[in-house]
């Protein structure tokens, strides 16, 4: 008897060519857009396209830039972080820390927090106009500036506002894993030294929780600088030619300039480099956001290690 | 004879505990004595780090348990609703079984329940040094007070517990099978260690080590499935134990 | 200390009592007296009662918004879906002299006034607007007004229009007569969905088995972040690619008509949907124990046969919950849709006609609807509908992969 192989194995080859055939065509679909999205776009890349604005004209390849758009975005992405964050994480911490685990009302809102998680973005559109604008914005417009329009129409903080809602259940499910991942007995140690539920909280909980509760910020701000549907008629403009001032102005987004772009040009070929352009901008800036927040993270978690926390 | 002799610091009275439905603890009585260590065996699940929770009421944090019976400490009962629980777990601390520092540095670690006491400056350094002092770790780690307490090994981890729990100054000590996850040196270090806080505090400690209540204990309470079967001079109890079942599990025979 | 009752039989003894015994242990060397304290009261701590109101106000305030959505979603579609809603303009006139039979709201409604605003019109007035809305009503002779297209049967069957030879499914929101039919939308998201999970399975799980069984360390490591760089890529410039770029390349490859359609739109959507599947399929495979591919290894199998007859039935209800989750993600897709299908409401079986889902026509249309308006209420209709779509696929992908991880994990 020899240890050759006897007959070939002609499931496992097959299995293994098969897997291997769709893993190379994920991978080779994924080189394939970005780099077709950097081959086509770096040509467009200049100081003057990042930071030059659209007076220019919008749809001229050689005058347009997307710094308003950049800064929409941006600005999108902060005032909704400064909504989602504080209640995310408080609603989390109430959820963890004080609310009865095994209660049906707990699993009740559990329930409803993942199920929203799951909910198309553009169900959050319906919502963000049918509620922050008609309701909320006519109502402060009906009880503050007998019925002018202030707020009752798209507006940044009204999309802000919709992408709060939206990335809210990513942000509380992510806190909340933080939090359970810290050790019971840390919690113990702290309450037998006599401290309160609340001094425990924040001096030894929140502090370990914190790289925690920045993926799960990084998670939404990722998400809030490239999702579009939800903010087309919650406060993204077409076009506009100021930077917004007010939190009531309405703002350019470089998603939905894209849309824009691609489905509204006048003339596709001769736009097509700042679409280019506008898309590489957009893949930048959600990468950036990223690695920052990667690099964050990674130091709080050294410092953390190291003491002085 | 002392005064505080025949004033046991905590007596426990008829205590029965449960965990939602099963019960854990059934009419335990003990009386802890001030500046003895208590030492409580038995084998798993016989209840005694249950009750030995119940002494700085750490099980209320356990959803779904419920006791009833009397704790005392000098004479007041310890569940009274006009008993801040806080202050409670100040004048009786815990260490746990695995050691526990905050990933924060030795220094942190030790003022962390002196800082929420309001304690800063030199004060709290003082207070810092000779709980570090007291728990035998000083002269280790007073060039490294600001490296994270992380670093330390194993045995100087728990004794830095023990620093903490010692720096608020409580009167009594509740240590979880302190020594359950140490190599013997480790644990020798801490039962030198106990022996000495013994003149400061009242300690009472739960073992799963025979040899260790023998070694370090004044008093040692024998408990199987939930019950107290036998409480004596340690002495006593491991020369002659006044049960069979004492007997049985202190010659290893079960447990 | 009598505590004889509680102990068992063998050896009962009496304890000692705590002082008695007390006294045989000698006296610490040093000890520090200290008096006895008195446990203090409890203390008021105003500024973390507040704190803690704040954190459970906070919380309150966004479960409950979380809610709302589901409420707010509802309500707005509810009239519809409860059938209040009337929009045909042709209906019984009302005679003059009915006016004082019919009660005030059913009048105003009939006249297409607020209610309030009857108030301003004395009776000779309202008895010719009455009449004038009988002359307008009679001149009115098309059939097709005579329906609610509001109504539940006009929303879900076909109906035969006046201008067609055969009843028809028709989404036509914006004409004379608006057309409110959902079946081509519901048809067109399903087509998309089923094409890009037609798509996006094979590739998904077959890399989730390669990843997970097949490929080297050093492999897995590389391919992936790769993969979890797609579902970094925001939708709208899926969106883009498939319109811009796919769209030209597949037509010349496949050479069919138009340009934008099902096929384009499923194969870009199924590109958003390849993350979650992988990402799934693949927990689902890591997660079982390697001690069955083990096993199988030791009795001679080689490491396909063992992914393949071992490890991939044991996750087999992680890959359906992974197909199922990424059916729900990709029927609530919005952006590549819009973009890339082409959105022509048509009822068709073939993946080269174009097709409208549901979310690129609440897209598509929400901008221009009169707020409280019919249009306006219909397309809440539709986003209750995905609502309960993807709520529906999203328990069912939950419950199997908890189910999952708990028999692969010894539990139950």
């Amino acid at each position: 008897m020899t240890f050759q192989r006897t007959k070939r194995d002609w499931q496992s080859i097959g299995l293994t060519a098969f897997t291997a055939t769709a893993t190379a065509a994920i991978v080779g679909i994924v080189l394939m857009i970005l780099g077709n999205i950097v081959w086509n776009g770096a040509s467009q890349m200049s100081f003057r396209f990042v930071f030059g604005g659209t007076r220019e004209g919008m749809f001229e390849a050689s005058r347009a830039g997307v710094f308003p758009m950049i800064f929409g975005t941006l600005a999108l992405v902060i005032l909704m972080t400064v909504c989602v964050l504080p209640v995310g994480v408080i609603t989390a911490i109430y959820l963890t820390e004080y609310a009865r685990a095994e209660s049906a009302i707990n699993r009740l809102i559990r329930g409803a927090i993942n199920n929203l998680a799951g909910v198309p973005s553009i169900v959050f559109g319906l919502f963000g106009l049918g509620f922050f604008i008609q309701f909320v914005g006519g109502g402060i417009d009906k009880l503050f500036y007998g019925g002018e329009l202030h707020y009752g129409e798209p507006a940044l903080i009204w999309a802000a506002a919709t992408m709060a809602v939206l990335t809210l259940p990513v942000m509380i499910i992510t806190t909340e894993e933080a939090l359970r991942a810290i050790p019971k007995g840390l919690r113990e140690a702290s309450l037998a030294l006599g401290a309160t539920k609340l001094e425990t909280i924040w001096k030894v909980v929140l502090p370990q929780a914190i790289p925690g509760i920045l993926t799960g910020s990084i998670l939404a701000v990722g998400r809030g600088a490239g999702e579009v549907a939800p903010i087309m008629f919650t406060g993204a403009a077409y076009y506009l030619a100021h930077l917004p001032t007010h939190w009531t102005d309405q703002f350019m987004h470089l998603g939905y300039h894209i849309f824009v772009l691609s489905t509204q040009s006048p003339d596709v070929e001769r736009t097509k480099p700042i679409l280019f352009g506008s898309v590489l901008v957009l893949l930048m800036l959600t990468f950036f956001l990223n690695l920052a927040g990667v690099l964050v993270r990674a130091r709080i978690r050294r410092r953390a290690r190291f003491g002085h926390a | 004879m002392h005064s505080v002799m025949d004033k046991p610091i905590i007596q426990i009275s008829d205590l029965d505990f449960w965990y939602g439905e099963s019960q854990a603890l059934f009419g335990v009585n003990v009386a802890i004595g001030p500046h003895r260590t208590t030492a409580l065996i038995g084998p798993s699940g016989c209840g005694k780090s249950t009750l030995l929770r119940c002494l700085n009421r750490m099980n209320e944090l356990i959803e779904q348990t419920r006791m009833t019976g009397q704790i005392t400490m000098n004479g007041h009962d310890i569940n009274a609703p006009d008993v801040d629980v806080i202050e409670l777990r100040k004048r009786v601390g815990m260490v746990f079984q695995k050691s526990n520092p905050f990933p924060k540095s030795i220094f942190e670690n030790v003022a962390y329940g002196l800082r929420i006491q309001g304690l800063k400056g030199a004060e709290l350094e003082g207070r810092v040094e000779r709980s570090l002092r007291k728990s035998a770790l000083w002269d280790e780690a007073k060039d490294r007070l600001q490296e994270s307490a992380l670093q330390l090994s194993g045995g100087q981890q728990q004794r830095l517990c023990i620093a903490r729990t010692i720096a608020v100054e409580p009167e009594v000590v509740l240590m979880d099978e302190p020594c359950s996850a140490l190599d013997p040196t480790a644990t020798s270090k801490i039962e030198e260690l106990i022996q000495d806080l013994k003149q400061f505090y009242t300690i009472v400690i739960v073992t799963h080590n025979m040899q260790q209540a023998a070694r370090c204990s004044d008093y040692t309470a024998f408990f199987y499935l939930g019950k107290l079967i036998e409480f004596d001079e340690t002495t006593k109890i491991f020369t002659n134990p006044g049960h069979k079942q004492t007997e049985d599990y202190i010659t290893g025979r079960f447990g | 200390m009598n505590d004889v009752a509680q102990l068992p039989e063998s050896g009962v003894r009496d304890l000692p009592d705590a002082a008695s015994i007390y006294v045989n242990v000698p006296d610490p060397v040093q000890s520090t007296e200290r008096p006895i304290r008195p446990l203090t009261r409890r203390k008021r701590r105003p500024l973390e009662w507040l704190v803690e109101k704040a954190i459970f106000l906070v919380s309150l305030s966004a479960i409950l918004l979380i809610f709302l959505i589901f409420a707010f979603v509802g309500k707005e579609a509810l009239p519809v879906i409860l059938g209040k809603t009337d929009n045909a303009r042709l209906r019984k006139p009302v005679a003059a002299e009915e006016i004082p039979n019919i009660s005030e709201t059913q009048l105003a409604e009939y006249l297409g006034l607020k209610p309030g605003e009857l108030k301003n019109y004395d009776a000779d007035t309202l008895k010719l607007l009455v009449e004038l809305k009988g002359q307008e009503l009679a001149q009115i002779v098309d059939e097709d007004s005579r329906v609610n297209t509001t109504s539940w049967r006009m929303m879900f069957q076909p109906h035969q229009w006046a201008d067609y030879d055969k009843p028809q499914y028709i989404w036509q929101p914006v004409s004379e007569v608006p057309k409110y039919n959902l079946v081509p939308l519901v048809i067109g998201s399903l087509k998309a969905t089923l094409m890009a999970l037609l798509f996006s399975v094979p590739l998904g799980v077959g890399a989730a088995i390669y990843v997970s069984q097949l490929a080297s360390p050093r492999w897995r490591e590389i391919i992936k972040p790769v993969i979890e760089l797609l579902s970094g890529i925001p939708s709208v410039v899926l969106g883009f690619f498939a319109l811009i770029v796919m769209a030209t390349v597949l037509q010349n490859v496949f050479g069919y008509q138009s340009r934008l359609n099902t096929f384009v739109a499923g194969i870009a959507l199924g590109l958003a949907v390849i993350p979650i599947i992988f990402t799934i399929a693949e927990d689902a495979l890591t997660s079982v124990p390697k001690s069955y591919s083990q096993a199988a290894l030791s009795l001679g199998a080689s490491p396909g046969q063992a992914a393949w007859q071992v490890v991939l039935p044991a996750a087999l209800p992680g890959v359906f919950a992974a197909c199922v989750l990424g059916f729900g993600r990709a029927i609530g897709e919005t952006m590549i849709v819009l973009m890339a299908s082409g959105n022509a409401s048509i009822v068709s079986g073939s993946i080269l006609d174009s097709c409208r889902t549901m979310t690129a026509t609440i897209a598509a249309e929400l901008a221009e609807v009169v707020f409280g308006g019919n249009h306006y209420r219909i397309l809440f209709v539709i986003g209750a509908l995905l609502f309960l779509v993807t709520f529906v696929s999203n328990v069912i992908g939950d419950i199997v992969v908890h189910r999952l991880k708990g028999r692969l994990e010894g539990r139950t």
